[in-house]
């Protein structure tokens, strides 16, 4: 056993959390008991190696991925190698960009290899990877300020589609950011992908230069950052509708890139309160058009009749 | 890499973090405060966590460990994050996704009790008198409640009720009600009490008694200060009263002198002599010196014993708060002359005063959840009261914790000041409106014969509906849909 994880239930009785240094996953798994039961023996043994492995390569984790870089050894590693190769050629990257999506793929991989489940999710620190046995769904809410939280919009995800991995990146969030965006949520293939994909549209968010925005170089904050001296956004002023426009106009542009490529499903950029959808089709729905999926039930609060309150898992 | 001086080196986990003054480290649970390496919890920013006042706390308090049960601990067992306010989950993780549940395991009835049997309880922190117990409570003129016990450092009235609502004259019901609905919703009431005090009182904020504001709770009773302070008062006086409307101490008398070894001083009390050192009554109730109705200290005093007393003895006369004091000196015909304070006392004088907590009037609103309310909940109301009782539904009061009496019934207290702002209404009848949830499984809602065609889930409540407003929760109140076990224990 690794002797820094903390792992228990949490008070719901259902969700199972896993912290260990800077990895901080919240598990859930549905279908019978026993199976739930194997997903989680199985979840809880994989991660008791899942860091340790990642340091034991994290000096070459932090360096740049070129297009002829090498492979890392670990599984976790690879799988964050292979999510960013395809911008190694385009832009400054690490593996690092994916490292949370990517811890919490190889996680919910170890669930699925070992049980039989309907639905199950790992969401480390909002990047999530998703398991939909055939015919099932999840509904997922977003959130555009962390020291905020309140949704913005939800997103329905069900079996048929490819989308199994959620990201979400921003100046706001836990990892430093080169762009002003608030939230750049990510739909994608996988969680590593997604976990990537969110970075460099975060990234590309930006109004270089703009008096209004405070950048300091990464190394000053955290002396051993990948990101080096490059400059990482710390706040961001009162911006112009215009502004925000242009900002979010070349986050656009390279989102519709990535989805032109396959490289992710469905983005949802937010800027100083404007949201804007980059979607194949279907995909994320705004509040705005929350009625679409409510059926179009008019809500009305009533005085006589009990309002009912439905479960909502975090 | 690049290692600046002032960076730590965390060791916590093999990421093995340099972190600089006033930064976390990758995880955000381990920081340079001030050179130390500490931990914050829950996962929150350290700046964000100073700014707000969060704890710091020492490193690793280890929780539980998993045992990889899936059975529930008997504290814990209700499931289901609620979503309608922005309470953030186990730690406010950046961007942090919920996945929605679809199938709805938890159920809370939202409704607006409508409550002619309610009032409120009110805590009043004074020493001072404000009526004899049972005397009448007006505002406006009108009868709204009464005196009932004392309690220590404070006074309690019960405002409201049936009696005062429904049962007396239209106007008597108005006031009645329009008393409680300010107090509840957090605003000042004046108050008369009859052959009383006048009083100004709002939850959470000092009450004001005949136009002053009451600062300081007493430390204790005289008696008690006398023995808290007597180490401090020996030596540097002879003789002590701390004057009391309850206890009045001396300190030449009183056990913690005697210890001390404190001679005699000739000192006469007026009062009633309980104990050594202890009297009661030594003046009339009031709004003055430590809640008497006395302005001169020394009229609670007889002459001193010439057989005992000598000129030049030193007196300190102070009330229980400390807010009153008085230094006198014995002349050559024993009389006691005033003095300025002397600096040596004049510590214990403010320590006393330092002592004292705050005076705050609280609020607690109590009310009875009738039939139809319950109703509102159940096709079988009393299947709810007894799903309450055998804790498998939760009560709260927009999303406060209650006390549910026991007994028949469901009548609880709440207090207002854990609830959101303006929570509280009424009609015309006239009686209060108040909010009340029931939050349970939904598979128990459904076995107590809930009204099951109208659960709906929450994201049909959005937050972009016109109707709701999101609040944030009170960090000191229990998650209402946390642990649904016997809130109160």
């Amino acid at each position: 056993m690794n002797p820094r994880a903390q792992i228990r239930l949490l008070p719901d009785g259902r969700r199972l959390h896993m912290h260990d240094g800077p990895i901080d996953l919240i598990i859930e798994a549905f279908g019978a008991l026993a199976e739930i039961q194997a997903a989680y023996r199985a979840a809880v043994a994989r991660f008791n190696f899942v860091l340790d492995e990642l340091c034991g390569e994290l000096v070459f984790l932090r360096q740049p991925t070129r297009v002829n870089s090498p492979l890392p050894q670990g599984t976790v590693a690879g799988r964050m190698a292979a999510a960013v190769t395809p911008y190694a050629a385009l832009t400054f990257i690490t593996p690092m960009a994916a490292v949370a999506g990517a811890v919490a793929e190889e996680i919910l991989r170890a669930m699925t290899r070992s049980a039989d489940l309907s639905r199950a999710y790992v969401n480390d620190g909002g990047d999530i990877a998703l398991h939909l046995a055939p015919g099932e769904k999840f509904t997922i809410g977003m959130v555009e300020r962390p020291d905020r939280p309140s949704l913005f919009g939800t997103t329905t995800i069900d079996a048929a589609t490819s989308i199994r991995g959620i990201a979400t990146s921003g100046w706001r969030g836990r990892s430093f950011s080169l762009g002003i965006a608030d939230a750049v949520t990510v739909l994608a293939g996988t969680a590593a992908m997604a976990d990537a994909a969110a970075t460099i549209i975060a990234n590309a968010i930006d109004l270089p230069g703009h008096p209004a925005i405070v950048r300091i170089p990464a190394n000053e904050l955290q002396p051993d950052t990948d990101l080096g001296d490059r400059l990482v956004t710390q706040s961001v002023g009162q911006l112009t509708p215009n502004e925000v426009h242009a900002a979010l106009a070349a986050g656009i542009r390279v989102a519709e890139s990535l989805l032109g490529q396959d490289l992710i499903r469905a983005a949802a950029l937010s800027l100083q309160g404007e949201t804007r959808l980059v979607e194949a089709p279907r995909g994320i729905h705004k509040n705005s058009t929350a009625e679409s999926v409510l059926g179009g039930a008019a809500l009305q609060r009533c005085d006589k009749l009990p309002i009912l309150q439905g479960g909502f898992s975090r | 890499m690049i290692v600046v001086d002032d960076a730590i080196r965390c060791d916590a986990c093999p990421v093995l973090c340099y972190i600089k003054p006033g930064r976390t480290g990758s995880c955000d649970r381990y920081g340079n405060h001030n050179g130390q390496l500490v931990r914050l919890d829950p996962h929150v920013m350290l700046e964000r966590a100073q700014s707000r006042g969060d704890s710091l706390v020492p490193f690793l308090g280890k929780s539980r460990e998993w045992d990889g049960n899936l059975v529930n601990d008997a504290e814990t067992f209700v499931t289901a994050i609620g979503a309608g306010t922005t309470y953030p989950d186990y730690k406010p993780a950046p961007f942090i996704i919920s996945s929605q549940v679809e199938g709805v395991d938890m159920v809370t009835v939202v409704t607006e009790g409508i409550f002619s049997y309610c009032g409120v309880k009110l805590k009043i922190d004074t020493d001072r008198h404000l009526g004899a117990e049972c005397s009448t409570v007006r505002a406006q003129g009108e009868a709204v409640g009464h005196v009932t016990t004392s309690e220590y450092g404070s006074q309690m009235l019960s405002l409201g009720g049936v009696r005062h609502l429904t049962s007396g004259s239209r106007h008597e019901g108005t006031v009645t009600c329009d008393t409680l609905l300010h107090l509840c919703n957090g605003r000042a009431v004046e108050l008369q009490i009859d052959d009383g005090a006048r009083i100004v009182v709002q939850a959470g904020k000092p009450p004001i008694v005949d136009g002053v504001q009451e600062e300081r709770m007493r430390v204790g009773c005289g008696s008690a200060t006398i023995g808290m302070f007597a180490k401090q008062w020996f030596g540097k006086v002879d003789e002590v009263v701390v004057v009391d409307d309850h206890i009045t101490g001396v300190l030449s008398e009183h056990q913690a002198g005697k210890l001390f070894g404190v001679p005699e001083t000739g000192i006469k009390m007026k009062g009633r002599r309980s104990t050594p050192g202890r009297y009661f009554k030594v003046a009339e109730p009031g709004t003055s010196w430590g809640g008497t109705s006395i302005t001169d200290p020394l009229s609670i005093l007889a002459p001193f014993d010439p057989e005992i007393a000598k000129p030049g003895l030193s007196l300190l006369m102070v009330s229980t708060t400390g807010e009153q004091f008085a230094y006198y000196e014995l002349d050559d015909a024993l009389r006691a002359v005033e003095k300025d304070l002397p600096p040596s006392l004049q510590e214990s004088v403010a320590r006393i005063r330092e002592n004292c907590e705050p005076a705050l009037c609280t609020v607690l609103f109590m009310g009875g959840a009738g039939g139809s309310l319950r109703a509102g909940v159940t096709e079988n109301p009393v299947k709810l009261t007894l799903s309450v009782r055998d804790a498998l539904t939760r009560v709260t009061s927009g999303g406060a914790p209650v006390y549910v009496w026991p007994g028949g019934g469901i009548t609880y207290m709440v207090d207002v000041s854990r609830m959101p702002q303006n929570a509280f209404g009424y009609v015309p009848t006239p009686a209060l409106v108040a909010p009340i949830e029931f939050t349970m499984k939904l598979a128990n809602y459904a076995a107590l014969g809930g009204h099951m065609d109208y659960v709906r889930p929450l994201s049909s409540i959005r937050r972009n509906d016109e109707v709701s407003k999101t609040v944030a929760p009170r960090e000191d109140n229990p998650w209402p849909l946390q642990s649904g076990k016997a809130p109160q224990k």
